[in-house]
C-alpha cells in the first residue's frame, strides 16, 4: 500500500488517472457522436434511440437506472481528471517563478499549449450543454422526451450553433494532444508503433470535429428540420 | 561581426536580477559563444567591472556545466549542441543576443547566468546507482545483453544532466532527465535488482525538488543537446505503474546483503 500511497502522491501517478479518466471520456464522445448521427436517420428513428439510452439494460436495471450509472461514472471521471489537471497545473506555475524574456516554445503545438485553459473552456461549455438540451431550461422550446424537436429548435439558433462548432474544435484541439500525451503517460510505446500514435490521435480529433459540427450545420442549412 | 548583448545579470545571494546591455562590436565568427564571452570578460575585468559569471567547465560539450537560454533557446540555436559547442558563425552581424539563466524554481540562480543544479544530484542519489559484486572484475562480455537494449541505454546515458530540458520545459519539469537516469540503468540487467525502487525514489526525490509536471509537449526533446527521446519518458511512466501495481510489487529490497 505504501507504494500505491507513494504513486498516487506522485505527479505521475496523478496524470496516470488523468489519462485513464480521459480515455473514459474518450469513449463516451465517440459514442455521443454516433449517436448524433442518427438525428439524418430522421425524427422518429432519433427519438427511439433517444428512449432506448434510458431503457438501457432492461429488464435488470430499471428505466434509467443504466443510464444514470454511467453518467455517475462519466461525472466522477470528469471530476478526477478536472482535479489532478488543475492541481499539477499548480505545480507547474510554481515551477517557473521568474519566466523567460525570450521564450520559443520549442515543439509546442497549439494543441499542448491549450490543454488547461482548453479544459475549463470545454467543461464550461458542457454545463451550458445539459441545460441547453439535456435539462432545457436555456432552450426556446424545450419538450421532454421529444430529443429530435430539441436537437432541431436549439441548433436553430446560430449563437448556440456557433458555439457548439467551437466547442466541438477546443475539443478535438484537446484530444489531439490529449490522445497522443495519455499513451505516453501510460508508457504505451514501442518503436514499431511510435510513429502512429500522433496520426491516430490527428485522425481521432478530425474525425469527432466533422461528425459533431455536422448535426448542427444541418439544422442551421436546414437539412435537418 | 557587431553584436548587442542583452545579459541577466544577478548578484550572489540577491533573489532578483535586471538585463544589461553590453556591445560586442568585434566577434569573429570562428570564435566559440563562450570565447566571446571571455573576450567581453577581459574587457568588464580591464574597466574594473564586474564580469559575467557563467558556468563552464570541459568546452568539449560532453560535461554538461555550460549552459544558458540564448536567444529563447538552451544553448542557443543550433541544434544538438552545447552553449560551449556553439560558434559565433550561427549568428549574424548586427543580431541582439539575449542570455538568460535556465529559469526554474528548482534551479535558483548563484549569479548572473550560474545556477545551482544541485536538485539533479539528489535526484541521482536517490535511486541512480546499482547493486554490484566486489572482487575481481569480471570477463568483459560475460553478461549477454541483446544489442537492442545496450544501444538503447547508450542513448539514454548521453544525458550530460545539464539542464537543458528542465529549461526548456513549459512547465519547468524534470521528467527528462530523471528519464533518461532511470532507463540508462533498467535497461541493461545490471540495474534489475533495483528497477522499482529506483523509479519511485527518484521520482519521489524529482517533485520533492520542485520541479513542474510534464505535459508531453517535447520541447525538452528539441532542447537536448544530447538528443535525448521522449520515449524515455513514457518508459519511466511504465516503470512507475508497474512499480505500483504490476510486476514490480513483487520487488521489495535491492539486492546485496546487509552490511
Amino acid at each position: 500500500m505504501a507504494r500505491v500511497s507513494a504513486f498516487y502522491r506522485s505527479t505521475v501517478g496523478k496524470k496516470v488517472l488523468m489519462a485513464i479518466t480521459g480515455f473514459v471520456l474518450l469513449g463516451f464522445v465517440v459514442v455521443h457522436m454516433i449517436g448524433n448521427l442518427k438525428a439524418f436517420m430522421g425524427a422518429e428513428y432519433f427519438n427511439t434511440y433517444a428512449e432506448a439510452l434510458r431503457a438501457l439494460g432492461a429488464p435488470f436495471f430499471g428505466h434509467g437506472q443504466a443510464l444514470w450509472l454511467f453518467r455517475i461514472v462519466l461525472l466522477g471521471s470528469v471530476l478526477i481528471h478536472a482535479f489532478f489537471g488543475i492541481q499539477l497545473w499548480l505545480v507547474s506555475n510554481r515551477a517557473r517563478p521568474i519566466g523567460y524574456e525570450k521564450t520559443p516554445y520549442l515543439q509546442t503545438t497549439a494543441a499542448s499549449l491549450t490543454m488547461r485553459w482548453g479544459g475549463l473552456l470545454i467543461g464550461g461549455y458542457v454545463v451550458y450543454h445539459l441545460m441547453h438540451l439535456t435539462i432545457g431550461n436555456v432552450n426556446p422550446d424545450f419538450i421532454p422526451g421529444d430529443a429530435y424537436h430539441n436537437l432541431v429548435v436549439g441548433f436553430e439558433s446560430t449563437t448556440a450553433a456557433a458555439a457548439y462548432v467551437i466547442a466541438v474544435f477546443v475539443l478535438a484541439l484537446h484530444l489531439y494532444h490529449g490522445t497522443w500525451s495519455a499513451l505516453q503517460t501510460l508508457g504505451l510505446n514501442h518503436p514499431k508503433y511510435n510513429s502512429w500514435r500522433r496520426g491516430i490521435a490527428a485522425v481521432l480529433a478530425i474525425v469527432l470535429l466533422v461528425g459533431f459540427a455536422t448535426v448542427p450545420v444541418a439544422v442551421q442549412l436546414g437539412v435537418l428540420k | 561581426m557587431r553584436l548587442t548583448l542583452h545579459v541577466w545579470r544577478q548578484a550572489s545571494g540577491s533573489p532578483s536580477g535586471r538585463f544589461e546591455r553590453y556591445d560586442m562590436p568585434d566577434a569573429d565568427e570562428h570564435m566559440s559563444f563562450l570565447e566571446m564571452l571571455d573576450v567581453l570578460n577581459n574587457r568588464l575585468i580591464e574597466q574594473g567591472k564586474d564580469p559575467i559569471a557563467f558556468e563552464h567547465d570541459c568546452r568539449e560539450g560532453i560535461c554538461g556545466s555550460c549552459g544558458m537560454v540564448i536567444n529563447g533557446r538552451p544553448h542557443g540555436p543550433v541544434q544538438r549542441v552545447t552553449a560551449c559547442q556553439l560558434h559565433m558563425r550561427s549568428f549574424k552581424d548586427g543580431d541582439d543576443i539575449w542570455l538568460e539563466p535556465w529559469r526554474a524554481r528548482a534551479f535558483p540562480v548563484l549569479k548572473d547566468l550560474v545556477v545551482d543544479r544541485s536538485a539533479f544530484d539528489r535526484i541521482i542519489q536517490a535511486g541512480g546507482y546499482i547493486s554490484i559484486r566486489t572482487g575481481a572484475a569480471p570477463d568483459a562480455n560475460a553478461v549477454p545483453i541483446p544489442k537492442r537494449d545496450a544501444d538503447s541505454a547508450m542513448d539514454a546515458a548521453a544525458c550530460i544532466g545539464c539542464g537543458a530540458c528542465v529549461a526548456a520545459c513549459p512547465n519547468g519539469s524534470a521528467m527528462l532527465f530523471t528519464a533518461a537516469k532511470i532507463s540508462h540503468l533498467g535497461l541493461l540487467p545490471q540495474g534489475q535488482p533495483e528497477r522499482f525502487s529506483r523509479v519511485l525514489d527518484m521520482v519521489g526525490t524529482m517533485d520533492e525538488e520542485g520541479f513542474g509536471s510534464c505535459t508531453n509537449h517535447g520541447s525538452c526533446e528539441a532542447a537536448c543537446p544530447k538528443g535525448i527521446s521522449l520515449d524515455f519518458i513514457a518508459r519511466l511512466n511504465r516503470d512507475l505503474i508497474r512499480a505500483t501495481l504490476g510486476k514490480g510489487m513483487e520487488v521489495e529490497a535491492p539486492a546485496g546483503g546487509a552490511g
